[in-house]
């Protein structure tokens, strides 16, 4: 696997104006990502994962703007591009199954003309047998029979309907595939085999994946690396496996030890407190109130995402430089 | 050993169509019963189809059963009438599954309290009517000082799913039906409600009926649990064994699903044999056996339930070496 990164995201800031101020709903985002690695990408809601997804997608719309930063997709600078040459890029190199995504299929089109669609608005040239012969093949690589061409969505599970949104996006061979909780609302066993196919599609084109969502099980199964948010920000990066056995920043470690395992019968432990609000963010670091190992720097200095030796990340004043 | 709530026989049939009518088996001859003595929390699990918000429903009295009848103390509650109607409607809560969708906008959180105190004739005066919010807002976890006054836009939806359970609560319920109560919350919000379920049971005395497809908060928080499967009964027993050594093929795939957060338990270490549900199956006998890896031609012939244990059986010819059991006895097996 080549080691270019396929995505590299620098010092992306998305913010919303509302009538009640500035909500920095995305701040100074820092992230990369190789061919093939699968990012997990972890917080409550309203930590701006979501918002990262859209702003990489350049799908931000108003009150919202991207304020600054950059979004390299296999050497191609996104912010930089126009808007026909962001229609071009969009599913071309960079692809997204939003939330419930599954619900968005034409229901009065059939699924192949759907995906025929996707085909032509990138290579107009095209004929018509190699694009529909392209969609079966599609299909078929994601598990599904080739006559879910001609059908409808509402004769399809809620599974197949799910798999055909990952056909859909995977038709054009992205280079980074960024799903938002694609299976919430899926049955355990759907769940899995859906995932499973997921992983086999993105191997099969080398794609690299982020996955977004708050269910740390899917996490710790499926992805490579996990990214954990807070307010906007990342609060800590790390390995799948370190982020489950050791997690670092007290939010993240909070998080894992919430969570309910075979070993820990009965045992409860949730995070006290709440997220603030974005439009009334706590000064120093967003997390203090909740902290449990808050310090009297953390009320007024913000602590910023730093590379540790092991080379994880965590923004936070536990681990950081004693030079300062 | 009286019973509280109890479900004889239940099966409920959905038809629809008028000339070429379709029916739709929700649940099949479901008998459970939740014991007055010792409050328990019960889980009723299964996927999306498995009848398990039907049986909510059935339990609340929003639809009447097909065959069989549900009791609470004793009475047929189809047949409740005058007071009686009116302590089961006050004794039997429910708290649903969206915490965004059960609020009117329109309304403080303190108007959602006191309806029903008000309903119900709870209090005499206006501050002992806000003297029984604050117990059941602080019951939950809440401080009554942060919410009461609040609209729901401005609560987040772990304080709105807690503030469902206090509105059940001052109503000082001795069952509280729980359909799917902590799968739209936050993971980091979730333990939090359920620990206040968990204090319900065992302060307050109210059992607890936790329906869902989640099967890890159901391990960690009830006592006996009922796997369904398209209305039927597959497994069912103490959750410890259920969930650690799960005896049916069902309960197995459904088990070994289960995404665990800990990278040392991989997901699915045995393969899917089973294919993905494709609609309604109308074979008679096991409902699963469409999607069975060990299924055999006396599959075609509806289970018994086997009596694996003290505390577990299940619906399967594969424990048939295991006695049989009524199935009206079923809830003669789960703890509490």
């Amino acid at each position: 696997m080549a080691d270019t990164p396929v995505l590299e995201v620098s010092n992306l800031r998305v913010s919303y104006y509302t009538d009640a101020g500035r909500a920095i709903a995305l701040d100074d985002a820092n992230l990369t990502l190789n061919a093939g690695e699968k990012l997990g990408l972890v917080g409550e809601s309203g930590s701006g994962k979501s918002t990262m997804a859209l702003a990489m997608m350049r799908m931000i719309k108003p009150p919202g703007r991207i304020e600054s930063g950059r979004v390299v997709v296999a050497g191609t600078d996104l912010t930089a591009l126009d808007e026909q040459q962001m229609l071009k890029a969009r599913l071309s190199k960079i692809a997204y199954i939003p939330q419930g995504a599954m619900n968005s299929l034409n229901p009065v089109t059939r699924i192949g003309a759907q995906m025929v669609d996707a085909i032509r608005a990138h290579e107009p040239g095209s004929s018509r047998a190699n694009m529909e012969e392209r969609c079966r093949q599609t299909l078929e690589s994601v598990d599904l029979k080739r006559g879910v061409f001609g059908m409808y969505a509402h004769e399809l599970s809620g599974g197949m309907k799910q798999r055909v949104c990952i056909a859909i996006d995977i038709l054009l061979k992205p280079q980074l595939i960024i799903a938002d909780e694609p299976t919430s609302a899926l049955d355990v066993v759907t769940q899995r085999q859906v995932m499973e196919t997921i992983n086999r599609v993105q191997k099969s084109i080398g794609a690299a994946v982020i996955l977004i969502g708050h269910d740390m099980g899917l996490m710790a199964q499926f992805v490579d690396k996990v990214a954990v948010m807070y307010t906007g920000r990342i609060v800590e990066l790390s390995s799948v496996r370190e982020m489950f056995t050791k997690p670092l920043h007290p939010y993240a470690q909070a998080l894992i030890s919430s969570l309910p395992k075979l070993e820990n019968k009965g045992v409860f432990q949730g995070i006290p407190g709440l997220a603030p609000s974005l439009l009334r963010l706590p000064g120093g670091c967003a997390f203090h109130p909740r902290c449990e190992r808050v310090m009297e720097v953390c009320r007024t200095v913000r602590p910023d995402l730093e590379v540790q030796p092991d080379g994880r990340g965590v923004a936070c004043h536990l681990y950081g430089r004693r030079d300062r | 050993m009286s019973s509280l709530m109890e479900l004889r026989k239940v099966t409920k049939i959905y038809s629809h169509g008028l000339v070429a009518r379709t029916t739709t088996v929700a649940l099949s001859d479901v008998s459970l019963t939740v014991r007055e003595e010792e409050p328990t929390i019960m889980t009723v699990a299964g996927e999306s189809g498995s009848g398990k918000t039907t049986l909510a429903m059935l339990l609340l009295g929003f639809i009447p059963p097909t065959m069989g009848s549900i009791f609470y103390k004793g009475q047929d509650i189809s047949r409740i009438k005058g007071d009686d109607k009116v302590i089961f409607r006050r004794e039997v809560q429910a708290v649903f599954q969206d915490p965004f969708a059960v609020f009117n906008p329109f309304y403080t959180v303190d108007h959602l309290l006191s309806v029903p105190i008000r309903r119900f004739h709870l209090a005499r005066t206006r501050s002992q009517a806000r003297d029984r919010m604050v117990e059941a807002l602080t019951a939950v976890g809440l401080h009554p000082d942060e919410v009461l006054g609040r609209f729901p836009h401005q609560l987040s939806g772990g304080q709105r799913q807690r503030i469902n359970v206090a509105r059940a609560l001052v109503l000082k319920p001795r069952l509280l039906v729980a359909d799917e109560p902590v799968s739209m919350v936050d993971a980091s919000l979730r333990a939090s409600i359920l620990e206040t379920l968990r204090g319900l049971q065992r302060d307050h005395g109210v059992s607890i009926l936790y329906i869902t497809h989640d099967l890890t908060t159901a391990y960690h928080i009830s006592k006996s649990i009922v796997v369904l499967y398209r209305g039927s009964v597959m497994e069912a027993g103490d959750t410890d064994s259920v969930i650690t050594r799960p005896q049916h093929p069902y309960t197995r795939l459904l088990i070994d699903s289960i995404p665990w957060p800990d990278v040392n338990r991989r997901w699915g270490e045995t393969e899917i044999k089973a294919k993905e549900g494709e609609g309604a199956d109308h074979a008679p006998g096991c409902k699963f056996a469409s999607r069975c890896p060990f299924a055999m031609d006396k599959c075609k012939v509806t289970p018994p339930l086997f009596r694996l244990a003290e505390h577990h059986a299940a619906s399967c010819y594969l424990m048939e070496k295991h006695p049989t059991m009524d199935s009206a006895q079923l809830s003669d097996l789960l703890p509490t």
